[in-house]
């Protein structure tokens, strides 16, 4: 009886808590839809705020800019926090463990702050390069995390297998160690892209004047108040996520559990 | 000629001496196993084989050829992990076929070679399958495949049955002995599973503390233990103080248990003298218990006293005292039908060996 009222309980906080996250999503999604200038009641259906905001160019140059900066950031980042993964499984040093930790749970504020008086420090001119950088720096935690609990499920004798068998430290890494990780560098990856993608407080302290990314021309539409424009730009930015996330989490179950 | 000559390898981690001067020669087409417990320095032995260790001084040749410094991919041998070390990414035609992929065979040569591997390990059905998605014992066959593919000189064996059931476990045995009298390729085997060791071996090497205690083949290591460690650790033993009284052309005179004095057969015995002291080995299905006096020419003890009794089936264990104090184990074939006669706790019986049946430890040999 005791384990039926328990149970019951929480798939009811299951149910709040799935609806405390994604109610106000669905509701920017639905007006995206809306056939109204302004976003209060239901008028009735149209796809025109997405023609709109094809149109509108700035908008268009920011999010180009932002899927060019992701895939820059996330493949160094992939490439750099692989290593740092493997490295740090191999030589099971504690403390460089944690600090690989810190950047993920440190406050963005704080990072992007840091960033920028750093930047500063050695006369490095704000723009689209370090606006790259920053973001490799903090998508690197992201896959070497994704990396490293990938390899914490891996048999570690295949790569003495490997050597035994004829291979070459070298082809053992490539033809052994990075496919039977590949699953986890892919989740790395896809992480590390949609957080780029997405990153407003980080670029906002590191972007130059003239510099645009999507999230940051979203803000400064917003200052105008928010359209439906807005409304369908984060819908797309949604379903981009969703899509990325959905992946990376197929690809790395030890991840998410 | 010896295939595999280990000369006076040595190799120490820290403080720890885990392989103190081992040399082994090891004879083309042997089975040839590494027996003792964990942190016997056996695994650390295998591993300078293979080549992922070196060793601080001494060497391995292979075939005459000096592979000390050679690194693991330039060794004509291979290992096969406790795990199994099948590669996750690639199906098991891929997986035996990565030998010769590395070795650049040409691609047809490839093919016809890892069918045929294949065919002897029963797997050609599963062929395209990932290791995922195949059983244990079907994982240890590709394993095997997979290092016999190229014709290795050498086959090292790295508990790999321990991941088994037991059932499979003994399946497996039949299946490496067959495999190795038809590849004709040595293998050197490291277990701390002794009934396995004596099931499989040419030889036995039985370990402890990085020395080889005892190296012989099994029935003789089994039977005739030259050191308390080597009786221990193989089986049941029962090992009794005794003390040499005199020593003859064939063997040695002995006082046992401070009561019993009888004389045994010992063709090695150049190294013990009156007086010593040490322990009369002899395993427990040995020994004959009867209620009646026996009549055989064999030793015998009288008024011994049934502790208590374990019936395993095919066999029971008796623990035994006589002197109040002597303890000693017998095992009898439950050889009837039905239900075996037990000799009951707190009864009086005889017990009787014959002397040749064991044989003398002289306390020097102990190492522990």
């Amino acid at each position: 009886m005791q384990t039926n009222k328990l149970s019951k309980l929480l798939v009811f906080g299951g149910i709040v808590t799935f609806l405390f996250l994604y109610i106000p999503l669905v509701v920017l999604i639905l007006y995206s839809f809306n056939d109204s200038r302004i976003n209060v009641g239901w008028v009735g259906f149209t796809l025109k705020w997405y023609q709109v905001l094809f149109a509108d160019q700035q908008l268009v140059a920011a999010a180009l800019n932002s899927l060019l900066i992701a895939v820059i950031a996330s493949t160094v980042s992939v490439i750099l926090g692989t290593m740092a993964g493997v490295a740090l499984h191999r030589y099971k040093i504690p403390f460089l463990t944690a600090l690989v930790m810190v950047p993920v749970a440190a406050p963005e504020l704080l990072v992007g702050v840091s960033l920028l008086l750093f930047f500063l420090l050695i006369n490095f001119t704000l723009g689209y390069a370090s606006i790259i950088l920053a973001h490799t720096a903090f998508c690197i935690s992201f896959v070497t995390i994704a990396v490293k609990s990938r390899m914490f499920g891996m048999d570690d004798s295949i790569i003495d297998a490997a050597r035994d068998l004829g291979a070459s430290p070298l082809k053992a890494f490539c033809l052994v160690l990075i496919p039977s990780i590949l699953p986890g560098i892919i989740a790395g990856w896809l992480m590390a892209f949609t957080l780029s993608l997405d990153d407003f407080v980080i670029t906002f302290f590191t972007a130059g004047v003239g510099s645009s990314t999507l999230p940051l021309a979203i803000y400064s539409m917003l200052k105008m108040g928010v359209t439906p424009e807005i409304n369908a730009a984060s819908t797309i930015i949604i379903l981009f996520t969703l899509i990325l996330t959905s992946i990376a989490t197929k690809l790395s179950p030890q991840l998410f559990k | 000629m010896a295939i595999l000559e280990i000369k006076n390898i040595t190799k120490q981690f820290d403080d720890n001496l885990v392989v103190d001067n081992i040399s082994i020669n090891i004879e083309q087409g042997e089975f040839f196993t590494l027996l003792g417990p964990s942190g016997c320095g056996k695994t650390t032995l295998l591993r300078m084989l293979a080549g992922f260790i070196t060793p601080d001084s001494g060497s391995i040749l292979l075939d005459g050829k000096d592979i000390t410094h050679l690194p693991p991919e330039k060794r004509p041998l291979h290992t096969i992990f406790q795990s199994y070390a099948l590669f996750p990414h690639l199906t098991v035609f891929d997986n035996i076929a990565f030998p010769l992929k590395m070795a650049h065979w040409d691609k047809h040569k490839i093919t016809a070679q890892v069918e045929e591997l294949l065919e002897d390990v029963r797997l050609t059905k599963f062929m395209w399958r990932y290791p995922h998605e195949l059983s244990g014992g079907q994982k240890q066959r590709v394993a095997i495949a997979r290092s016999l593919v190229d014709r290795p000189k050498l086959l090292l064996l790295d508990e790999p049955l321990s991941a088994l059931d037991a059932r499979l476990r003994e399946h497996m045995h039949i299946e490496l002995v067959k495999l190795q009298e038809e590849t004709g390729v040595t293998f050197v085997y490291v277990t701390h599973d002794q009934q396995e060791a004596l099931a499989l071996s040419s030889r036995i090497a039985v370990m402890n503390l990085g020395s080889i205690e005892q190296l012989d083949k099994p029935a003789v290591v089994y039977s005739k233990p030259k050191t308390y460690f080597v009786a221990d650790f193989l089986g049941k033993c029962n090992l009794l103080k005794a003390e040499v009284l005199a020593i003859t052309d064939t063997g040695v005179k002995l006082k046992v248990a401070d009561s019993i004095e009888f004389e045994i057969v010992d063709v090695d015995n150049g190294n013990y003298a009156v007086g010593q002291i040490g322990w009369y080995s002899i395993r427990p299905e040995k020994i004959k218990l009867s209620r009646k006096m026996p009549t055989t020419e064999f030793m015998y003890i009288d008024k011994v006293v049934v502790n208590g009794y374990y019936y395993y089936g095919d066999a029971t264990l008796y623990e035994l005292s006589f002197d109040g104090q002597v303890k000693l184990q017998v095992m009898l074939s439950n050889t009837k039908a039905e239900e075996p006669n037990f000799f009951i706790d707190n009864s009086e019986v005889f017990l009787s060996f014959d002397p040749e049946a064991g044989n003398f430890i002289a306390e020097d040999q102990c190492s522990n």
